[in-house]
């Protein structure tokens, strides 16, 4: 097969890529090494839309940053996707502290920041009750904001699919060689032939770009742990807090998430392997410890998971986003650290118009920007149960009680383009299993629902591809 | 909108007690929702036997137990509607449920019977550091996969927390060939059944490690094994007596917490020691009008103490809905000196029955004395050999007893030892 674009890795960064892509009549081809999109950085991280005060003046994370935040809250809308701006404070606990939030806000300024601006301890605690009274004051941005990250991936992937992308998953890119017109990918599902290619593989893009010889990018995986909160702590915090980093390091942030659970995180520790995204005691124990300076009634009792993300550090500090030294068909999209996630949609749209210059692409037509509204049973109105179990008997099937998820919803999430294939990818599309007893009651029904719908054994579904998998032989 | 006298929240064993008991007392319509496929809760997937000894005086399975009050149930004219889930519950008793035959179903109850089981602790709550990898469940979970689904969810076990469900597994995972290399209580003595200890570790085997916990999970995709370690009188893992086993299951059976969300919906109190409801001695909650029984109120060990329970919860609402049941409930119970709580936490001193109080102790005790006293006054007082967390015990008040007491008396349950 050719493809005139092979966008590499299915993170937010490629996805929304992809779909930028797909507005164009470029036949594009969005290549995932695991068994679903959004299962690198992306799915472990803060999930915080940033104001953009914190990236240095002048640099491409600034600028990405500060117009990502901006084209967030319309994207998220025409994707169906869960997004709130619910603003952010940076808390200050000493003078000196406090001369660090005056220097954001004056970095913030020069960043094009909108909103920005600077409290007191008593409009601190006006805003945030729960904070500690320890605080001398805060930076307030309002325009920062908090999203689901991999439903946006998810949500981008599908309208990418919906508007002639294809997707594959389980396809790891392993070699790439020259090719008159382009290049030929190896990769563990065959060769694939692409007049150009987008490095978006994450942690990964180094080792991406030195298959064609590029070995200008130097990555440093830095993990960041987190725990997560049942719902019911949800109140402790409504603006995403942020600490200012001190001697003691960058400070760990408290933030409300799109649904409503309380995310407490990230620790920042160096490691070698770039798939470990093992919780560590000691990185989980340190994120609780700081988390209690800013909302000291933190309780652990209330956590219901515990996850890991890796950081792509560049040793350049700043995203890396333009043509291969190497070769002009080859677009490296790398180093793409916080804010990434925030930055992410501005980054699709600068790939998006390079791309277009040089292939001279014309747009589509028959571009459609938004995908079907996913159908959410818990968020309905009672006469809009009614009226969706009348037209469909399986949205009358809870499968998942924590989170009152249907099998309706659930058969939308394999059944969707790009849709899931595991345990996890149902659980991201729906929540299915995301409540209180994490699983415990629903995972054995998804198990079953996926094996009759995907018509394979029950001992043939993962947890999230590969070896994952869940069930051994039969019972004697 | 339906009307109902009785709506019974939830099939297991509790709700159908409940249920029929009602029904002999005379309450006419009822309705019993269940949002699994079949009757009988959790005892479907329990096949070993061990149900029914105290109640029936046999050893039955745990689908036989369920069968005999099922088929009783379905020879009344109690309605029934299975794979039907109750959403909510409102302030004046509006019952919401849904299913996939009438779709939302609204059902306006003069009294309520809250029989929704309990779940099993999940993983994320302690806080186990490692990786995400395939393998590690609840034992309930892997239970109903060996029981129900028939397919092995593991061939290298170790088993976290002593809890019954996870003893249970350990010899079923045997019995199906996996090899169960440990279980690891993180407490000095275990939280299940003696009986359970010696039929299902001991006769197999299975070492038990008692003040160990698994301090990190392994492996990328499936797990691959995991590292325990001792820990000390605070619980924490001792440095250097940290051991690697390879597994490719890690179970969990580390607690068990009553479904009460619903419960919290409609409005009623909670116990912060049970997680379950404060009831008085019909089972009446702090609603009234609302009752509740089984594992909602307290975590049982044995399925006969429910059935008991629950048939005073179905008593109860008879007399409620006939207008004769006394309100209030004036004395009040407390557990003091190892006993961790007491229930029913309320008593109408006018009752017309003997009142079994059942509690747990925090720890193993030898040699004690039990009492029960108000005041200065020591009404009940008992010798006991040996008393373990894991073994709910229950005393008995003598109506005669509770009668002579003062309006707002104190019962203190306590425990000393020799
Ligand atoms: C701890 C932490 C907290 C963060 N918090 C925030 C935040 O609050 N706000 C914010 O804006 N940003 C945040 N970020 C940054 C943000 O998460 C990232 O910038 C963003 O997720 C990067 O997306 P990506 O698509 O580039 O990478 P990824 O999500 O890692 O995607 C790369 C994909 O490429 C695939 N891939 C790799 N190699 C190959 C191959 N050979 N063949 C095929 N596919 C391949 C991978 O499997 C993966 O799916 C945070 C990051 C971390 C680690
Ligand atoms: C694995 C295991 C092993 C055990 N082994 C033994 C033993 O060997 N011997 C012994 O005597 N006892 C044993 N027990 C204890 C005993 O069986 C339980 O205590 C008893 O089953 C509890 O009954 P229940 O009705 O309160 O709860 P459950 O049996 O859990 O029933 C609750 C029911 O409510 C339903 N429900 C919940 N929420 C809703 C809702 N919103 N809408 C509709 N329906 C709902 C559930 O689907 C379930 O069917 C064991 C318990 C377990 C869990």
């Amino acid at each position: 097969m050719k493809y005139d674009v092979a966008v590499v890795g299915a993170g937010v960064v490629g996805a929304l890529i992809a779909r930028a892509l797909s507005r164009t009549d470029l036949h594009v081809v969005l290549l995932e090494k695991y068994n679903d999109v959004a299962m690198g950085t992306t799915k472990a991280n803060s999930a915080i839309v940033h104001g953009g005060f914190d990236a240095a003046n002048g640099t491409l994370k600034a600028k990405l940053n500060v117009r990502g935040t901006e084209l967030m809250p319309q994207l998220c809308e025409t994707l169906h996707v869960p997004y709130r701006n619910n603003g952010s404070l940076v808390l200050a606990f000493s003078e000196e502290e406090m001369q660090h939030v005056h220097a954001l806000y004056e970095r913030g300024l020069k960043n094009g920041v909108p909103r920005l601006s600077v409290l007191d301890k008593s409009a601190v605690l006006e805003l945030e009750p729960h904070v500690s009274g320890e605080v001398v004051g805060a930076l307030l941005s309002e325009t920062a904001g908090i999203v689901c990250p991999y439903e946006l991936t998810i949500a981008a992937a599908e309208n990418a699919v919906e508007n002639g992308v294809d997707f594959i998953r389980n396809c790891a890119v392993t070699a790439i060689e020259k090719a008159p017109d382009g290049f030929t990918l190896q990769t563990t599902c065959g060769a694939i032939e692409a007049a150009y290619i987008v490095n978006a593989a994450g942690i990964h893009s180094d080792d991406i770009a030195r298959m064609i010889g590029d070995d200008s990018i130097s990555l440093v995986a830095r993990k960041g742990e987190y725990y997560l909160l049942d719902k019911a702590y949800g109140y402790l915090a409504d603006h995403t807090i942020f600490q200012c980093p001190n001697k003691m390091g960058k400070g760990v942030l408290v933030t409300p998430t799109v649904d409503g659970n309380l995310l407490i995180g990230p620790s920042a520790l160096d490691v070698d392997d770039k798939e470990d995204v093992d919780t560590t005691a000691k990185g989980l124990q340190f994120v609780v410890e700081k988390a209690k300076r800013s909302v000291p009634e933190l309780n652990l009792r209330g956590a219901i998971t515990s996850f890991a993300g890796l950081r792509a550090h560049p040793t350049t500090d700043d995203f890396i986003i333009g043509f291969s030294e190497k070769s002009d068909r080859f677009v490296n999209v790398a180093g793409i650290e916080s804010p990434g996630l925030s930055a992410a949609p501005a980054i699709a749209e600068m790939v998006y118009e390079m791309l277009l210059e040089k292939t001279k692409a014309s747009e589509r037509v028959d571009f459609k920007p938004g995908r079907k509204a996913p159908v959410r049973f818990r968020n309905m109105t009672k006469a809009e149960r009614e009226a969706l179990i009348a037209k469909n008997k399986a949205y009358g099937r809870v499968i998942c009680r924590c989170e009152t998820i249907t099998e309706g919803e659930i058969l939308d999430a394999i059944h969707a383009p790009a849709g899931a294939r595991d345990v996890d990818g149902i659980k991201r599309r729906t929540r299915a299993g995301m409540g209180r007893c994490q699983g415990g009651f629903c995972g054995s029904k998804v198990v079953e629902i996926l094996s009759r719908e995907l018509g394979v054994p029950m001992n043939e579904i993962t947890k999230f591809g590969g070896n994952s998998k869940i069930l051994f032989e039969k019972t004697k | 909108m339906l009307q109902y006298d009785l709506v019974v929240v939830g099939g297991g064993p509790a709700g159908m007690a409940a249920a029929l008991q009602a029904h002999e007392d005379g309450v006419e319509k009822i309705l019993v929702l269940e949002r699994a496929d079949t009757l009988g809760g959790i005892l479907e997937q329990c096949i070993h036997t061990g149900f029914g000894l105290h109640y029936f005086g046999e050893e039955l399975s745990g689908p036989e137990y369920a069968a005999r009050f099922s088929e009783a149930l379905y020879k009344t004219n109690i309605d029934v509607k299975v794979d039907t889930m109750v959403l909510d519950i409102s302030a004046d008793n509006v019952v919401t449920a849904v299913n996939n035959f009438d779709g939302l179903l609204t059902v306006k109850a003069a009294a309520v019977v809250l029989a929704m089981g309990c779940r099993e602790r999940p993983r994320g709550a302690l806080s186990i550091a490692g990786s995400r990898a395939s393998g590690i469940m609840t034992a309930g979970t892997a239970q109903k996969y060996v029981n129900i689904d028939g397919y092995m969810p593991g061939k290298t076990v170790v088993i976290l927390g002593s809890g019954d469900i996870g003893l249970i597994m350990a010899r079923r995972m045997t019995l199906e060939g996996a090899k169960v290399k440990a279980v690891c209580e993180l407490m000095p003595y275990s939280g299940g059944l003696t009986r359970n200890i010696v039929q299902c570790l001991e006769d197999f085997g299975i070492p038990l490690r008692l003040s160990c916990t698994v301090i990190q999970t392994h492996g990328k995709e499936r797990l691959e094994g995991v590292t325990v370690a001792n820990v000390d009188e605070h619980l924490q893992p001792i440095p250097g007596t940290e051991e690697y086993i390879p597994c490719d299951t890690l179970m969990l059976s580390v607690g068990l917490i009553p479904e009460n969300e619903l419960s919290k919906s409609a409005g009623v109190a909670l116990d912060p020691v049970t997680n379950g409801l404060v009831v008085d001695e019909y089972r009446e909650t702090s609603k009234k009008g609302v009752f509740a029984c089984g594992n909602v109120l307290q975590v049982h060990d044995l399925v006969d103490y429910v059935t008991e329970e629950s048939k005073l919860a179905g008593a109860g609402a008879a007399k409620f809905i006939r207008g004769e049941k006394p309100a209030g409930g004036t004395v009040t119970t407390v557990g003091e000196n190892g006993v961790r709580y007491v229930v029913p936490q309320r008593i109408n001193r006018a009752t017309d029955k003997d009142v079994k109080l059942y509690f747990r102790v925090g720890r193993v005790l030898e040699n004690v004395t039990l009492t029960v006293t108000c005041g200065e006054e020591t009404l009940i007082s008992r010798k006991k050999r040996k008393m373990t967390p894991g073994e709910m015990e229950y005393v008995t008040l003598k109506a005669s007893v509770l009668e002579k007491l003062p309006e707002d008396a104190k019962l203190v349950v306590s425990t000393k030892e020799a």
